[in-house]
């Protein structure tokens, strides 16, 4: 699988600065007084990409997909159940103490909710000042204002507001603010879990030039955590389909957009809202909610509300095959090797569009 | 600028600049204006709601000279709050004795000025054992959870359990009568209140993301309690330790009135109050000042520590 995720997006881009392999999340389910249960909620099965430098990877998805948990998995700020994330070629996964720290400081986040992700008590100068205070990377007190001033400067803060708090500030603001402690150490890789998904659609516009700006100056790489498929289609280079922590479609964005292979990917494009497009009603809307984690279906976790659904996919997980250059799919649409009897469409509820069928068909699926 | 440097000549680089300059005139600006560098802060905001609230100024202004009494005491006092003079003894209020005087001819006016400063300093500083016991207690529960957590909050549980006066005498018992015994014992009873409450903060602040990006920076745990978690408590503490001041102080007098608080000759109002039992028909006004002291302070701390509460809680903001 490693080979197949090679890029294709041309020779400048071949530097790998992230990878990560099989990367794989259960979280235990505590029930009961006496004794530990054996159930898990399944959030993130076998997922591996390449992040090139200078290249924005998104991943799109559902909620509840995994996209977050990719993200703090990466991070490690809740340690995977097993897989591996290499980090300039360096094993991430197995540092401890300092060395972990130090390799950190390669990697920051951006947070979802602007609200939530600045401290209350402090003030912007001390927020942004947070990494290189811990860092130790001023010797003057002067030469951390100079930063804290640079940097500021560069996300679009006025300096006025340096020993303001969040609260004073819009949710825009706010983001920006979060952006600027993310870059204040000037590390290679900007993880974004949905940077504007709580801004209004004007404000979203800035922050995403803002990052894009950022970008182009500092050299940034960015996995870029979304659920808005327009956004994405805009930012990115790349992008990553994700379905109950599984990974089902991975392409360039051009062509993940112009041809999607994957049937999950052709309903999620189906429905982004277009001027000049048939109705709503006339679309192919997927019917049915997401099967808990915690039971998994069988086969191929999408097949409860695939329209294509065949045999094999109640039985078999479908691999993650590269189906053209640079374009690889999970989905037994596009493997070869089956036989009749296996490609045989099954009478999902969901072809008919009916969603208790679907449901009752999930949890008899499920029970198997 | 090294960030910048790189494409100087461009315009909005520049525009920028001039943005960035015209910004720090600005600010320079409202720096004269206002004389402060800091404009509007949590702090600033919860004072202005505070200065609106009569009742919690009027609290304030009493502790304030609640404080003052106990600081000069001996200045405002007119005799020796120990000095016997028997032939004096138990007098009803009059000029030499605005109180009076008790069974041993001392100044209950005295007595009680003096007493004022054994029974803030019992709320104080006890109730300041209680805040550091409690706040570590509460961070090491709610911050590390797991058996630490099961662990601490079994501890609490049982401290808790038990009835406040009994425990609070059977620690004085061992402890053996004194002043200082009686920081010790009330603080070590008191901090269980505080550590649920930061527990629940902790636990709460916990999973909020700017702690979680400190973790990602390399942060300590030192500094995620000090700069993250301490900051965002600090409210919380006030006002737990504003209501449990005065349950200090009326702690301190049951158990002097028992006998295993502050001992004589020592002027405690709890102890006075003990004191002048056997004269309670006779010299009514000897129990009653005290009682009376008791009150003033237990209810405007306890009134004062209601309006904090509100004025620190930012939820109660418009």
């Amino acid at each position: 699988m490693d080979k197949n995720t090679e890029p294709a997006s041309g020779a400048k881009d071949s530097d790998v600065v992230l990878r990560v392999e099989h990367l794989t999340k259960h979280y235990p389910i505590k029930s009961g007084l006496v004794g530990r249960s054996k159930r898990y909620v399944h959030a993130l099965e076998d997922v591996s990409f390449e992040l090139h430098r200078g290249e924005t990877f998104a991943i799109v998805g559902e909620s509840g997909c995994g996209k977050s948990t990719t993200g703090k998995c990466v991070l490690r700020l809740t340690e995977p159940t097993s897989g591996k994330v290499y980090l300039d070629g360096e094993d991430f996964t197995s540092l401890k103490g300092a060395d972990l720290t130090r390799a950190r400081q390669k990697m920051k986040l951006i947070f979802q909710d602007p609200y939530s992700s600045l401290n209350p008590r402090m003030t912007v100068a001390d927020i942004i000042a947070e990494p290189i205070d811990i860092a130790h990377t001023y010797k003057t007190r002067a030469e951390r204002d100079a930063r804290v001033e640079e940097i500021m400067q560069a996300v679009g803060l006025d300096l006025v507001f340096k020993y303001r708090y969040p609260h004073e500030f819009s949710g825009g603001q706010r983001q920006r603010i979060g952006i600027a402690r993310a870059i204040v150490l000037e590390p290679e890789i900007v993880i974004c879990d949905e940077p504007v998904s709580a801004l209004d659609v004007s404000v979203q516009a800035k922050v995403i030039n803002l990052l894009e700006e950022l970008q182009e100056k500092l050299g940034l790489s960015y996995v870029f955590i979304s659920h808005d498929l327009s956004v994405v289609k805009h930012i990115s280079d790349r992008v990553m389909v994700m379905y109950l922590g599984h990974e089902m479609e991975l392409a360039e964005t051009d062509e993940l957009y112009d041809q999607p292979l994957h049937p999950y990917t052709q309903a999620l494009l189906d429905v982004i809202p277009r001027i000049g497009h048939e109705r709503i009603q006339d679309k192919k809307i997927l019917q049915g909610d997401v099967p808990s984690p915690t039971n998994p279906p069988s086969g191929c976790c999408f097949h409860t509300r695939c329209s294509k659904c065949m045999r094999v996919c109640t039985e078999k997980v479908p691999e993650l095959r590269e189906v053209k250059p640079g374009h690889l799919c999970a989905c037994h649409l596009f493997d070869e090797a089956l036989s009749e009897a296996e490609r045989e469409l099954m009478p999902m509820g969901v072809a008919q569009g009916a969603g208790a069928a679907n449901s009752a068909a999930s949890r008899q699926e499920s029970g198997a | 600028m090294a960030l910048l440097s790189s494409d100087k000549g461009d315009k909005k680089v520049q525009q920028a600049e001039r943005v960035a300059e015209d910004a720090a005139k600005a600010q320079e600006a409202e720096q004269a204006r206002t004389g402060k560098k800091r404009a509007s802060s949590y702090w600033a905001v919860s004072w202005n709601i505070f200065k609106k609230d009569k009742v919690g100024m009027t609290c304030l202004v009493i502790v304030g000279l609640l404080v003052l009494v106990a600081l000069l005491a001996p200045v405002l006092a007119p005799f020796d709050p120990d000095a016997q003079e028997l032939s004096n003894m138990l007098q009803a209020p009059n000029a030499t004795h605005p109180f009076g005087t008790d069974e041993f001819g001392r100044d209950i006016l005295s007595r009680v000025i003096f007493g004022c400063r054994i029974s803030l300093s019992v709320g104080v500083i006890s109730q300041l054992i209680a805040l550091v016991i409690g706040f570590l207690a509460g961070v090491f529960a709610g911050y590390f959870g797991g058996k630490v957590d099961a662990v601490i909050s079994f501890i609490i549980q049982v401290f808790s359990s038990f009835p406040f006066l009994l425990f609070a005498i059977v620690v004085m018992f061992v402890l053996g009568p004194g002043l200082i015994n009686l920081y010790v014992a009330l603080g070590l009873l008191m901090w269980t209140s505080t550590a649920r409450l930061v527990r629940g903060d902790v636990m709460r602040l916990k999973g909020s993301e700017y702690i979680q990006s400190c973790i990602l920076s390399g942060g300590s745990s030192w500094r995620i309690i000090m700069k993250h978690l301490l900051p965002n408590c600090v409210s919380t503490l006030i006002v737990v330790s504003t209501l449990g001041i005065p349950n200090a102080i009326l702690s301190e007098a049951s158990l002097s009135f028992l006998g295993l608080g502050v001992q004589p000759p020592m002027a405690s109002w709890g102890q006075m109050i003990s004191a002048s039992q056997p004269y309670i028909q006779s010299n009514t006004y000897y129990s009653v000042i005290p009682g009376i002291a008791i009150i003033i302070t237990v209810m405007a701390f306890n009134m004062l520590g209601d309006s904090l509460r509100d004025a620190l809680d930012p939820k109660m903001r418009a």
